[in-house]
């Protein structure tokens, strides 16, 4: 009976491995390292590449922006929430967080369209004014709307529940008498969390964070919603165009031909092992940071 | 025989917050005269220059009576404030853009039409989401029977037999929980429905949204079993249950309202779940009482399709149908909560 | 003898409330009234205090003068409030949640407790050492001993003579001196604890609070330590939490016993440690000191 769960994600796995195959045996790793997605039909007969290169920087890049802009708030809420708030506040700050979970993630999509993106434009046009010079601030164009730092934007918001969640839990485990310890030794507040509560945490931020990273790397309607899909291998996270495997997947997918939607489930299976991988690497590292209290 | 009172030296009393409030005051102007002699505008500007000035004006105030310590402190205090602030602001935008935009287009139909015989771009009294609300309650029904009876038991397997298998039952519930959601959608639709007779449907809908809700129950069924004391399981053991029995008769109701909560929060993930329906479901704009046969749709669906029309009034569509979306989820959400609070008492 | 103590309970002075000041005869009255408390002089000098967790009350008026460089040791069944006080000394019992307490703790003639006071200054003079050894682990045995300087952002000429100084009157140098950059958590029980006294050292505090230090340890640390302790009363004044009243008798000048008889501890006797565990004046301190009860 629970051997059911085996069953089912044995099954997940070599369903798409073997529906995928074709485009594995015929790309082979150009799959993962190519650029190029083009699928043409001359005279009935299909010539196609497929890779999954510019998506594959393309989720590394807003995942990356949407941890830089997730885990410093989610660690300073933690840090609030724990070491400052009055009882009333916690209690309440937790249920918005709670809240913030519960979203569905097509209502952060549209929210992130209608509501977001304009002041995300706004901003993305400042930081261009003033940092254009660092490379990634840059653009070729002057195309702000639906690009990489939206995405990114709206997927911090996305993860902060559960990265904030990991930390306050790590953080309250920090042992009373090492904090008793800074306290006698006349530290203020902020500094007994400084030399105590930080070192400690630091490694169950860190599985915090990437629990973050694997719910990110898989998001698909919301990015869809804000970000220009296209297979361009983009670094430049103000510039409008971008996408992650698992939105691509969708926005190929209701006109694709039969080898392209082999090649898209392919990359289904490629999206699938990149995020087991992520999470247990984080499970790993959020299980040992509250066992080992260090 | 002489009284103390106690008391508590340490607070702020009422003249430290009579500080307080006057730097705020301050601060206040001295936001509201910035932003006039710049050239930054707008609400955020406003807010932006409060916080920076309010906080200055605090961490100087402690600066000048305690010195540097007290005054970096005072500065980790308020960047701490601020970030949960931060964080705060967009939980409220989101339920006031949804009310807000959502309410205009509830009509009396709503509830008792379907798409059938009207266009997303029809004006916004034509239709309605009865289909997607159907749809929905079938998701909801079906993943529930398929996932829960798993999921329960899985969680009781881990929890309570703690057989050889279970170390290796564990993990993969963890690598189970990290599925993307399309992924699921794909794997349904490669078994099922890639080169088959077999069409999107209400269970085809369903199923990976099973897939999606076991993890989150088990693991929430699991913390709650865990909370049972082994008191009551010796007590049955004591009175010769066998292992299964003592579970069955004493585990099980002992956590019963901790479970019925795992159940709801499963079900409050998966009931907002897009991507794998757009795969799975087939999409219909009527209403299908049959869940076995025939496009379904769902209110997810619903919201998707009217935001890929584009038109104004779609997109109205869209925002009454995820207002009605996020009214169903806080309403789980709430119903859990709920359990779970009877639980502590 | 009960009857003077029945004196002492019945004098009615003022009805105070908070930390206003008795009157200073009625005060020094209030402190004869206890058996055998002479006034020994000041340096730290501890008036009425009492002190709550919520609505309980823990610490009954206890009044005490520690004088400058001896060694008193507060002994007592166990939860009689020894602990609590000795917290309320350094103001660390405020960091309960719903604590409070009244009286003075006068350090230098000045309350503690009063207004406009910097609490973190007050906890670099009056330093603590607590049951279980408590190094920062994240720091090395320098770093651990200078944490105290971090902590307070003080400033030294030469860090590492204080450094040497502090371990050397901790009785610690000669073991560590080649291994300043070892990890803390490498070191025994009663190596770790006198790190602790070393660290709490460098801030260069006047009083030295230590709740039951040795309590943890093997005897031959424990021996150690109280060489440690004898060598330190020379430049400061100890007060010692202890349950071993043999190691009252070894280590201390003065000696105060506390009991509880279900409610709230009490201050029963103090008085030369000699004449506390030879001529008792209460017929309680002689019940616990000749182990009738404890």
């Amino acid at each position: 009976m629970s051997f059911s769960s085996l069953a089912i994600l044995t099954l997940i796995g070599s369903f798409l491995m073997l529906r995928g195959f074709q485009t594995f045996q015929s790309e082979g790793l150009h799959f993962i390292t190519g650029f190029e997605w083009t699928s043409t039909v001359n005279d009935g007969v299909e010539t196609s590449t497929f890779g999954l290169g510019s998506m594959l920087i393309g989720t590394l890049l807003i995942s990356g922006t949407a941890l830089v802009i997730g885990v410093p708030l989610s660690v300073l809420t933690a840090l609030y929430l724990n070491f400052y708030a009055p009882m009333q506040i916690r209690k309440f700050m937790v249920t918005i967080l709670d809240l913030m979970a519960a979203f569905p993630s097509i209502l952060y999509g549209l929210w992130g369209y209608f509501i977001l993106m304009p002041m995300a434009e706004y901003w993305a046009k400042l930081l261009y004014k003033y940092l254009g010079w660092i490379p990634a601030f840059s653009v070729p164009q002057p195309a702000f709307t639906r690009s990489p730092f939206v995405a990114g934007l709206v997927l911090a918001i996305m993860i902060i529940p559960i990265i904030t969640s990991v930390s306050r839990e790590v953080f309250s485990q920090t042992p009373l008498d090492r904090i008793q310890a800074a306290y006698a030794l006349g530290a203020t507040k902020w500094k007994m969390i400084k030399t105590v509560v930080l070192p400690f945490g630091s490694g169950g931020v860190v599985g915090g964070a990437m629990l973050g990273l694997g719910r990110a790397m898989g998001e698909t309607v919301a990015v869809y919603m804000v970000l220009n899909i296209a297979f361009s291998a983009n670094l430049k996270v103000l510039y409008g165009v971008g996408g992650n495997v698992a939105s691509m997947i969708v926005s190929r997918w209701g006109e694709s031909t039969l080898l392209e939607s082999k090649a898209l489930l392919a990359a289904g299976f490629v999206l699938f092992m990149m995020t087991l991988a992520v999470n247990f690497l984080a499970n790993f590292i959020v299980k040992r940071a509250i066992k080992s209290g260090k | 025989m002489t009284t103390y009172a106690p008391t508590k030296p340490w607070q702020p009393t009422k003249v430290d917050i009579g500080k307080n409030v006057l730097g705020l005051l301050i601060a206040l102007v001295v936001s509201f005269v910035v932003v006039q002699l710049t050239p930054m505008k707008g609400k955020l500007a406003y807010a932006g220059v409060l916080f920076i000035s309010a906080t200055v004006i605090q961490v100087g105030m402690k600066w000048i009576s305690r010195g540097r310590m007290a005054a970096i402190d005072g500065l980790a205090s308020s960047i701490a404030f601020t970030g949960s602030v931060i964080v705060f602001l967009p939980v409220v935008s989101i339920l006031y853009t949804t009310i807000s935009k959502g309410v205009k287009g509830l009509h009396w139909t709503l509830f008792t039409d379907s798409m059938e015989n009207s266009s997303y771009l029809d004006p916004i009294g034509m239709g309605g989401i009865l289909h997607a609300i159907v749809g929905t309650m079938y998701m909801i029904i079906i993943a529930s029977v398929i996932s829960v009876p798993l999921s329960i038991l899985t969680a009781l397997y881990l929890t309570e037999i703690k057989g050889k298998a279970a170390g290796f039952i564990q993990f993969l519930v963890q690598a189970m929980s990290g599925v993307p959601s399309v992924v699921a959608g794909i794997f349904i639709y490669a078994a099922l429905l890639l080169n088959t007779s077999f069409r999107g449907s209400g269970i085809t809908g369903a199923l990976p949204l099973a897939i999606l809700m076991i993890p989150t129950v088990t693991r929430t069924a699991q913390e709650v079993l865990l909370l049972i004391p082994n008191d009551l399981r010796e007590a049955g053991q004591a009175l010769g249950a066998t292992q299964w029995k003592t579970v069955i008769t004493i585990v099980v109701p002992a956590a019963r309202s901790g479970l019925v909560t795992a159940v709801i929060l499963g079900v409050a993930r998966i009931a907002g779940e897009t991507a794998p329906l757009l795969f799975t479901i087939g999409g219909s704009d009527k209403v299908n009482w049959n869940p076995f046969n025939g496009p379904q749709s769902a209110l997810p669906y619903y919201v998707w399709k009217g935001l890929i029309s584009g038109t104004p009034e779609a997109v109205q569509r869209s925002w009454t149908a995820i207002l009605v979306l996020l009214m169903i989820v806080l309403f789980f959400f709430s119903i859990a909560r709920y359990f779970s609070r009877q639980r502590m008492k | 003898m009960s009857d003077e103590m029945k004196d002492g309970e019945n004098m009615s002075t003022a009805n105070v409330t908070g930390s206003k000041a008795l009157s200073d005869v009625a005060a020094s009255r209030l402190r004869d009234s206890v058996p055998g408390n002479i006034p020994i002089g000041t340096g730290l000098e501890a008036r009425n205090i009492h002190a709550w967790f919520s609505k309980h009350l823990a610490v009954e008026d206890v009044s005490l003068d520690f004088n400058a460089g001896t060694v008193t040791a507060l002994i007592g069944p166990s939860g009689c409030g020894k602990s609590t006080f000795i917290r309320t000394i350094n103001r660390m019992h405020e960091f309960i949640p719903g604590a409070a307490m009244a009286g003075e703790v006068l350090l230098n003639g000045e309350d503690v407790y009063a207004r406009g006071v910097d609490v973190t200054k007050i906890r670099l003079k009056i330093g603590m050492v607590f049951q279980k050894p408590n190094p920062f682990p994240s720091m090395t045995i320098g770093e651990n001993v200078l944490s105290g300087l971090k902590l307070a952002q003080l400033k030294v000429a030469n860090k590492d003579d204080l450094m040497e100084d502090c371990l050397e009157r901790a009785g610690l140098w000669s073991e560590v001196k080649d291994r300043l950059g070892a990890h803390a958590g490498g070191l025994s029980g009663g190596q770790q604890q006198r790190l602790c006294i070393a660290r709490s050292l460098a801030v260069n505090p006047k009083v030295l609070l230590m709740d039951e230090p040795c309590s943890a340890l093997d005897p031959g640390s424990t021996l150690r330590i109280e060489e440690t302790i004898h060598e330190l009363s020379k430049t400061m004044t100890i007060i010692i939490v202890t349950h071993n009243m043999q190691q009252a008798a070894r280590v201390s000048d003065y000696t105060a016993f506390f009991l509880s008889d279900g409610g709230p501890g009490k201050l029963i006797e103090v008085g030369p440690t000699s004449e506390i565990f030879s001529r008792p004046r209460d017929q309680r301190t002689e019940n616990y000191v000749s182990g009738r009860f404890g």
